[in-house]
């Protein structure tokens, strides 16, 4: 409760918000006290003063009436109708909701119908039909805006109840001997109370304003009791010569209502997880680059050299660093694996590549990704925007997810064609239709057709695939394109890219965590572990002899044919958390041979062999893995 | 996608039962003889007796829904006391004036709405998001018939760019520009609430879609940001803004009650509250019975609306 006071407060607008409310209900409440005048003897002569006349500030009304008291009584009982309106509709509402949902069944069925067919109503027009049947009258409005929102609470309370009374402790209390009755009213009652206060602060200004148009049409509180809606409905023949005695309530209601909006918004926000763990942000069309220090010159003349890169991820007043220092490159036609487990990473380092991180909350700050000898982290949007897809394009994981969900897979590898090159559609699409052949998808010309959720997996990914080749790229960075696929499945897309590469000769970056992959497919890998590489070689050097106690465990837990799962789990222990990593090596909780001068400081990265470098102060020997 | 519209054309049947029901339960609510009620205190005996005969008002609440209903069914939805014509005749007249007032300000607030959302959730937390955030929550406090009779001063009276009220001039031609020149205010005034509201749902429905995968995909391809958002971001975001627009239609179109008092429409809306006061009953019940059935045909519409945008609904 402290806490979300305080969150309320941070939020100035809503802080505002609550203020001014607070000072409207304080006048309110006091209003009799006030030396006011009475605002409804009507005095003709003295009719339509302007605002600062004599004896009366803000003027007054068509009969000479006090436009302050007027205006202090009028909210007083616009008030105290938008507030009875809420309260009633929440009980009402609330106590369907609650039966419907706790009963379930047949109950709930037949009560939610009803709802349903309230809710067919357009909201106004029911007001006003009750509105009608009973005579107009500031109780009967009353009813009328109070009824028209009891739908509104029966439909949220009702979910809500639904979830809570499968709840162990419900049960629990049934086992116990509790009636229903009891047991709504001990158990349910206090779980869907702060629901309901919220749904009531909510709806409260917009039962203000309800309240407030049933008066102005004249169907709410009758002259000469005057609520701020009627207020101005009288005033409105006098609009044009008097504007004064419109613009006085008017003004009153719009503050009232905006300085409930605010604060129900800094409620809800105040309540909302994701804005507090920054889940709601939207990623840019490029990584944030906030780069200290020098920029890295490229330490190889390879096609893509990345050099020292450096990615974080700052949520709120936490730092994760994903990536700490990494250099790899890639050569023309080569295939570079990258191996880890979840949270190594290894798909941040491959997505800074294209600025393809999410940002917010992911920033580079540091380091260099020379392609084609360029520079490119923090190149201009627009040098990104035509290197992606077209030099460098990607592949993901779960092309379920990674192709839009309401466009025709045709439309979409047309769609990656046009972005870089100006052809006329009908060349565009029997290009897609050809790349799909090539990524060996059988009736290409009729699968152009499809949508993603008509495809299996495996040719999802061939549309995936597809797609990256679509503007013949030198370089394709694949995300774990095989990890959500069945086995035979996953074999058949390696082929597919394996020979794709031959015949393009594509440079890969293959992403994985597992190493029976990188086998087959790739020249070189990549060990990344918290953020850092950990060793790096040859694929076939590096399976035979494997130099950092974590790669020689990746590779354990690879199975041999016909063995089970491939598990990561097989390595005991978990990955430390990337932001508070341990100033020695990353390792050192896993390792059984960690040392105490391995937590001592940082650990480098240094070379072994020809083309092999390693971070561990105590490698492991080729006689033990000789087994 | 035809068997699709006939389904839920089929479907919406109990709703409008449902609808009758409601609306004859709430006109059962009428303290007194219903009879007097609905003819005024001027009524003569005989005038009761033969309205009691017409709608069964002697009999059980069963027998006169079905009454009621099979009269409406056949079109006779009753007669006017007050302007003593039949009621269905007095609705249609009516209803063209509320439809090109709603329909105008549906599309306004449908795309204001829309534009707002999308502009400000590609600009987040960006000055263009924070200035929109500012206008919606103006938009979404401000009385829709207080904004109307302010717009009245500002552009009709001070700066003299609109007429002040009515939908036709009283003299002259009626073509349409001169109806644009009479509903632009009307229209725009109705429609600010709503566009806050929608403006409010499709920022959140974009921020959501914004974060998914495909969007990446679409980006790593070399997409342009622009196509990125207006097409697949917020062909995405449609899915959840569709059924708002939906629901802010009926906003809109009982809405215009307030606007149509405001600006002197000669829409179903005055008609109405017009009946309400002079306690004409029936011209009441068969009014919102209509715009209710208008509604729940509206809504098919939208419901077909997801369908074609959504090929993951069966159809
Ligand atoms: S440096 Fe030490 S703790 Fe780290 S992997 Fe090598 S032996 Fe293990």
């Amino acid at each position: 409760m402290m806490a979300f006071l305080k969150l309320l407060a941070r939020n100035r607008l809503a802080l505002a918000g609550l203020i001014v409310i607070g000072m409207v209900v304080v006048l309110a409440l006091i209003t009799p006290l006030l030396p006011l005048a009475d605002p409804d003897v009507t005095d003709t002569p003295n009719r339509f003063k302007p605002p600062f006349s004599e004896g009366a500030i803000l003027g007054t009304d068509h009969l000479g009436r006090d436009l302050l008291s007027r205006l202090m009584w009028g909210t007083r009982l616009s008030l105290a109708m938008g507030l009875a309106a809420a309260i009633i509709a929440a009980t009402i509402g609330s106590a369907i909701g609650i039966i419907a949902g706790y009963y379930g069944g047949r109950t709930d069925n037949i009560i939610m119908r009803g709802v349903d067919m309230l809710m067919a109503f357009p909201y106004i027009l029911l007001a006003l039909a009750i509105v009608a049947a009973l005579g107009p009258g500031l109780m009967n409005a009353l009813i009328a805006v109070a009824a028209v929102n009891v739908p509104f609470f029966a439909r949220n309370i009702r979910g809500i109840t639904v979830g809570i009374a499968h709840k162990e402790f419900v049960d629990a209390a049934r086992l116990a001997g509790m009636r229903d009755r009891e047991i709504i009213v001990a158990e349910v009652l206090p779980n869907v109370l702060p629901v309901i206060v919220i749904a009531m602060s909510t709806t409260v200004g917009w039962m203000i304003l309800e309240t407030a148009g049933l008066s102005f049409l004249g169907l709410g509180s009758q002259p000469p009791q005057a609520d701020l809606g009627s207020m101005l409905g009288e005033a409105r023949s006098a609009l044009i010569t008097n504007p004064h005695t419109s613009i006085v309530p008017g003004a009153m209601i719009l503050i009232i209502v905006m300085a409930i909006n605010l604060l129900g918004d800094g409620v809800r926000d105040a309540l909302d997880p994701r804005l507090k763990s920054g889940a709601l942000s939207r990623p840019m069309p490029a990584t944030t680059v906030d780069r200290q220090g020098a920029v890295p010159a490229a330490k190889t003349e390879s096609l893509l050299d990345i050099a020292g890169l450096r990615t974080e991820f700052r949520v709120r007043d936490r730092l994760y660093k994903a990536v700490s220092g990494v250099d790899l490159h890639v050569e023309k036609g080569e295939c570079l694996g990258i191996i880890g487990e979840s949270g190594s990473g290894k798909s941040v380092t491959a997505l800074s590549v294209m600025g393809l991180v999410a940002s917010p909350p992911g920033v580079i700050t540091g380091g260099a990704v020379h392609f084609d000898g360029k520079e490119i982290i923090g190149a201009p949007y627009e040098v990104l925007r035509s290197l992606r897809g077209r030099r460098v394009a990607y592949i993901f994981q779960d092309p379920l997810a990674t192709l839009h969900p309401l466009y025709k897979v045709g439309d979409q590898l047309i769609e990656a064609i046009q972005s870089h090159d100006s052809v006329s559609s009908a060349d565009a699409r029997s290009r897609a239709i050809g790349l799909l052949k090539s990524v060996r998808i059988p009736n290409a010309e009729s699968r152009i057709e499809s949508y993603p959720y008509e495809m299996s997996g495996g040719m999802r990914q061939r549309v995936g695939i597809a797609m990256a080749l679509a503007n013949n790229p030198d370089v394709i960075i694949a995300d774990e394109p095989t990890t959500a696929l069945d086995v035979t499945v996953q074999a058949q897309i390696l082929s597919v890219l394996s020979d794709l590469r031959r015949e393009r000769g594509l440079a890969i970056i293959f992403i994985t965590h597992d190493f029976g992959v990188v086998g087959q497919l790739c020249d070189r890998v990549a060990v990344m572990y918290a953020g850092q590489i950990v060793e790096e070689g040859p694929t076939a050097a590096v399976l035979r002899n494997p130099q950092h106690p974590y790669t020689s465990r990746l590779i354990d837990c690879v199975p041999t044919l016909g063995g089970g799962q491939r598990k990561l789990s097989a390595i005991p222990g978990l990955p430390p958390v990337v932001d508070n990593l341990p100033v020695g090596c990353a390792f050192a909780e896993r390792c059984d041979k960690a040392h105490a001068d391995c937590r001592a400081g940082p650990v480098e990265l240094v070379k072994t062999e020809e083309a092999r470098k390693t971070r561990c102060l105590f490698p492991e020997v080729v006689s033990e893995r000789s087994a | 996608m035809t068997g699709y519209i006939l389904k839920r054309l089929v479907s919406a049947i109990p709703v409008l039962l449902g609808i009758s029901v409601i609306v004859f339960l709430i006109m059962a609510m009428i303290p007194g003889d219903p009879a007097t009620a609905i003819l005024g205190s001027y009524a003569t005996p005989e005038n009761v007796e033969k309205l009691n005969r017409d709608l069964g008002l002697d009999q059980g609440l069963v027998p006169r829904y079905f009454i009621w209903l099979g009269n409406m069914l056949q079109g006779d939805f009753g007669r006017s006391f007050a302007l003593n014509r039949p009621v269905l005749d007095e609705v249609l007249d009516r209803f063209g004036a509320t439809l090109i007032l709603a329909g105008t300000s549906f599309v306004l607030c449908s795309v204001l709405g829309i534009a707002a959302g999308v502009i400000s959730a590609a600009r987040q937390y960006g000055f263009a998001d924070k200035a929109i955030t500012f206008v919606v929550l103006l938009g979404i406090s401000i009385p829709s018939f207080f904004l109307g009779m302010m717009m009245i001063l500002i552009f009709a009276v001070q700066l003299r760019w609109f007429p002040v009220s009515g939908m036709w001039p009283i003299y002259g031609d009626r073509n349409l520009w001169v109806l644009m020149d009479h509903l632009a205010m009307p229209a725009f005034a109705l429609a600010v609430v709503a566009t806050g509201v929608i403006a409010r749902l499709a920022r959140s429905a974009m921020l959501e879609v914004l974060r998914q995968d495909f969007i990446r995909t679409a980006r790593a391809k070399g997409v342009h940001e622009r196509r990125v958002i207006w097409r697949h971001a917020l062909r995405a975001a449609m899915v959840s803004i569709i059924p708002i627009l939906g629901i802010q239609a009926g906003f809109v179109l009982s809405g215009a009650v307030y606007i149509e008092m405001v600006f002197q429409w000669p829409g179903v809306g005055r008609m109405l509250v017009d009946a309400i006061l002079k306690r004409d009953i029936l011209l009441v019940q068969g009014g919102v019975v209509f715009i209710a059935a208008c509604y729940v045909l509206f809504n098919i519409m939208v419901d077909v609306a997801q369908a074609l945008l959504d090929p993951r609904i069966k159809t």
